[in-house]
């Protein structure tokens, strides 16, 4: 497995296939707790992206990554703009530095992705966001792949990390987000950013278990 | 959902164009990155420029003008602006004596002012409004929200700022004046996102929610609907133990309404805040009634307080000329 800008592409494209098909799970969880723009904006910055992916095609992995990054910034707006730009655009500086030419250099770019999203919203795990989702992911990715592992196997372990994460953050009290002002009204709710996170890892390791 | 449109999708460009259009004589729009300026710019001053979701009006663009912003970033409904907007901003107005951002504290916006200003080739500092007494206060959340109180902020450092006061000066003031600002808000019905086509929140005719946020987020709690009377009780209960204000002090007494309630309830709330204020002590010596901060159709009110001092009472007081805010020229 290594991270080429062709798989950047694919990944798009199935990452906004599976947020549309997504849509009244993860809008109901936004309005339970959230602002009810959630959904709007994953929606509107998965299209834009998936509609990038001429422009993608000619760059390395790293341009491309931080093209989507800076593509993420002018369109997204709100908390989830320069949250997922930090996300591509510190996983495109360790995949310039370092390459992704394999599982563990992939999940090394991945945990870097994650770092920059924690400094960028100030907020760790256990906060009710899309963070307790990210990081047990990034956490599985690396020891996973760092045990040898097949594709198949790392994907389907990265899966349950996002499923268990996601299930996480029903009990969790809100301490970061809109959700935040809910104080203990938050608990027994999923969180909806933490939701598209679990639907858009599930998209890309869908699409490596295909192939 | 029965609302005003033609395309969900072009709903900001057409109000923008029809604000722009409407008050030519004191906005200039730029669409691609959005952003509005003031027409006629004052020459060698700090450049203020505020932003901040849509569905607010008339923050923040409606208070672009004489005495109060240079410019403004409107975002998609209720969703921060981005930093494209606010650098582009920032070049059209700047005048080589900084660039102060007044930011209402909520993670989206300070994420995005934060990038912005990393980027900025210009001097600059930010406000963080955080007036919203109803969420408590601690390090494990984001903390206060900015609200209307914000209002007051852009109105007397907008004219601090046309005295030629430099850009310390202009942000220790704001910085005085959200802490001298509680605000809290409630909401009878919940408002509607265009794009989400429907409530964003379920609250039903015997129910109101206490402490709610501009975007109808929830707020302290759920709570049965009573009379006028009982519920500004509670939040001046709320302003007063936050402020602590001192007998005899002057205060300023802003009831905005979110967008569905009437001014008739509006100045019923007024004249229940004030009785109310009267009876602690406190002199109310300005006042405001009327849609400053909306959230687009809900129904509903925000009270905020100010305490006043010679120094906000004077830029209080001084001219303002925008499409929104206009007295004294």
């Amino acid at each position: 497995m290594s991270l080429k800008t062709s798989f950047i592409c694919e990944s798009a494209i199935a990452i906004r296939n599976d947020i549309l098909s997504h849509e009244a799970e993860i809008e109901s969880l936004d309005r339970a707790i959230g602002d009810g723009d959630h959904y709007v904006n994953m929606k509107r910055s998965s299209e834009v992206i998936a509609g990038l992916v001429d422009e993608l095609k000619p760059l390395s992995p790293d341009e491309a990554l931080n093209k989507i990054g800076m593509k993420l910034l002018s369109t997204i707006g709100g908390a989830a703009g320069p949250l997922f730009a930090s996300f591509f655009m510190g996983m495109a500086k360790i995949v310039k530095h370092n390459g992704a030419s394999n599982p563990l250099e992939t999940a090394a770019a991945f945990a870097a992705g994650v770092q920059a999203i924690m400094q960028r919203g100030k907020a760790e795990l256990g906060e009710k966001t899309m963070l307790d989702v990210l990081i047990p992911t990034s956490t599985t990715f690396t020891l996973s792949a760092a045990g040898d592992n097949k594709v198949t196997e790392i994907c389907k372990a990265v899966k349950a990390a996002a499923d268990q994460g996601l299930e996480n953050t029903r009990n969790l009290v809100a301490t970061k987000g809109r959700a935040a002002g809910l104080g203990e009204r938050s608990v027994g709710h999923l969180d909806a950013g933490a939701k598209s996170c679990q639907v858009m890892i599930h998209a890309v390791c869908n699409l490596l278990l295909k192939s | 959902m029965k609302k005003f449109i033609n395309d969900v999708n072009h709903m900001l460009t057409e109000s923008l164009s029809g604000f722009a259009a409407a008050h030519a004589d004191l906005i200039e729009l730029n669409l691609e990155p959005n952003f509005l300026t003031r027409k006629n710019k004052s020459k060698n001053k700090v450049a203020i420029i505020s932003g901040g979701g849509s569905g607010h009006e008339p923050l923040h663009a409606g208070y672009i003008g004489y005495g109060m912003l240079d410019a403004a970033c409107p975002g998609q409904v209720f969703t921060s602006p981005t930093p494209d907007q606010m650098l582009a901003a920032a070049e059209a107005v700047h005048m080589n004596k900084g660039v102060l951002f007044i930011v209402k504290n909520y993670s989206g916006d300070v994420m995005n002012f934060e990038m912005a200003a990393e980027m900025l080739p210009f001097e600059h500092a930010t406000i963080l409004t955080s007036d919203d007494c109803a969420v408590i206060n601690s390090t494990y959340t984001t903390g206060r929200r900015g609200v209307a109180g914000t209002v007051l902020i852009e109105k007397c450092v907008g004219s601090l700022a046309e005295t030629g006061a430099d850009l310390k000066t202009c942000k220790t003031f704001g910085d005085k004046i959200n802490a001298r600002t509680a605000s809290i808000g409630v909401a009878l019905t919940s408002c509607t996102v265009p794009a989400a086509g429907r409530p964003t929140f379920d609250i039903n005719d015997t129910e109101l929610e206490m402490g709610v946020g501009i975007h109808g987020e929830p707020g302290r709690r759920r709570e049965a609907m009573r009379e006028a009377d009982a519920i500004v009780k509670d939040m001046l209960d709320a302003i007063l133990a936050d402020l602590k204000p001192q007998k005899n002090q002057e205060v300023l007494l802003l009831v905005n309404g979110f967008g569905a309630t009437p001014l008739m309830e509006l100045y019923l709330l007024y004249n229940s805040a004030a009785k109310l204020l009267n009876t602690h002590g406190i002199q109310i010596t300005r006042s405001l009634v009327g849609n400053y901060t909306t959230a687009l159709d809900m129904a509903g009110a925000s009270i905020t307080v100010c305490l006043l001092d010679d120094e906000i009472k004077q830029h209080w007081d001084s001219p303002a000329h925008t499409p929104a805010l206009r007295w004294g020229i």
